[in-house]
């Protein structure tokens, strides 16, 4: 699924680089337990997420994610936005709660089970 | 390991900020040194787990990384207050952190099992009330 796709779905407002949103992601991962994210590396993901904190962006270079999605209205300090620049990491930010965000990902065909063990 | 290349830091305990940064600079200086995607990821969820640790639980320490042609080994000590129970610690959902620290999106009790699930070898040397060293080994051949 293209990362534009993913903002026209969830209706989202796009944080910093733009310039990514042609890029494919082909699996995600919703949670705000930072740990639970880390346990799985999963190919060109993308987190959504209600914590906020340098932490979700940390999280997601260490696992080479593309996207981080912002549910529940929540938004990244500007220091975070800045960081998730560095990194090239899309980030945008949704009013859909986790459930509705993950599960309309879902149906239009972004499945979570691509789990590589490592 | 005379002829390894060493990366050293300071882990702050004071600041879950900027809790991470050592792992970040890992990621870049491996990068450098042209190593596949696939260890870089490795080593640096693994050190990132450590770190947030060591920030949570034993108020930050050091961290060295040694690059050799044929591993990685990460070395993470500290002051901090030990483990325990080693056994229960690295079951996955155990945790003793509290619920300010599980705020901050930490605390799953997946932070030693995941060092574990990324590394080839990990070894805990912890005396309660003394300190902790973790060593962890990312096998390159």
């Amino acid at each position: 699924m293209k990362i534009s796709m993913i903002r026209d779905l969830l209706d989202a407002e796009v944080l910093c680089c733009e310039e990514s949103l042609e890029s494919d992601v082909y699996s995600a991962c919703g949670s705000d337990m930072m740990s639970d994210v880390l346990a799985y590396v999963k190919d060109q993901a993308v987190l959504l997420t209600g914590l906020v904190n340098p932490q979700v962006i940390r999280t997601a270079e260490m696992m080479d994610m593309k996207c981080i999605v912002f549910v529940r209205s929540k938004k990244p300090s500007a220091a975070m936005v800045s960081m998730a620049e560095d990194d090239g990491i899309v980030m945008m930010a949704t009013d859909k709660r986790m459930y509705d965000a993950c599960g309309t990902l879902y149906i239009n065909g972004l499945i979570g089970t691509k789990a590589v063990h490592v | 390991m005379s002829d390894a290349l060493v990366f050293h830091f300071d882990v702050d305990g004071d600041n879950f900020t900027s809790a991470g940064q050592a792992s970040t600079q890992v990621k870049k200086n491996l990068r450098q040194l042209g190593l596949s995607p696939a260890i870089i990821r490795r080593v640096s969820i693994a050190m990132y787990e450590g770190e947030i640790n060591m920030v949570i639980h034993a108020n930050g320490g050091t961290a060295d990384v040694y690059v050799t042609e044929d591993y990685i080994d990460i070395v993470l000590a500290d002051q901090g207050p030990g483990i325990e129970n080693v056994e229960q610690a690295m079951q996955e959902g155990f945790s003793t952190a509290t619920d300010s620290i599980r705020s901050l999106g930490f605390g799953a009790g997946m932070g030693l099992p995941n060092m574990k699930r990324y590394t080839d070898s990990l070894e805990i040397d912890t005396v309660v009330g003394e300190g902790t060293t973790i060593t962890m080994r990312v096998n390159l051949a």
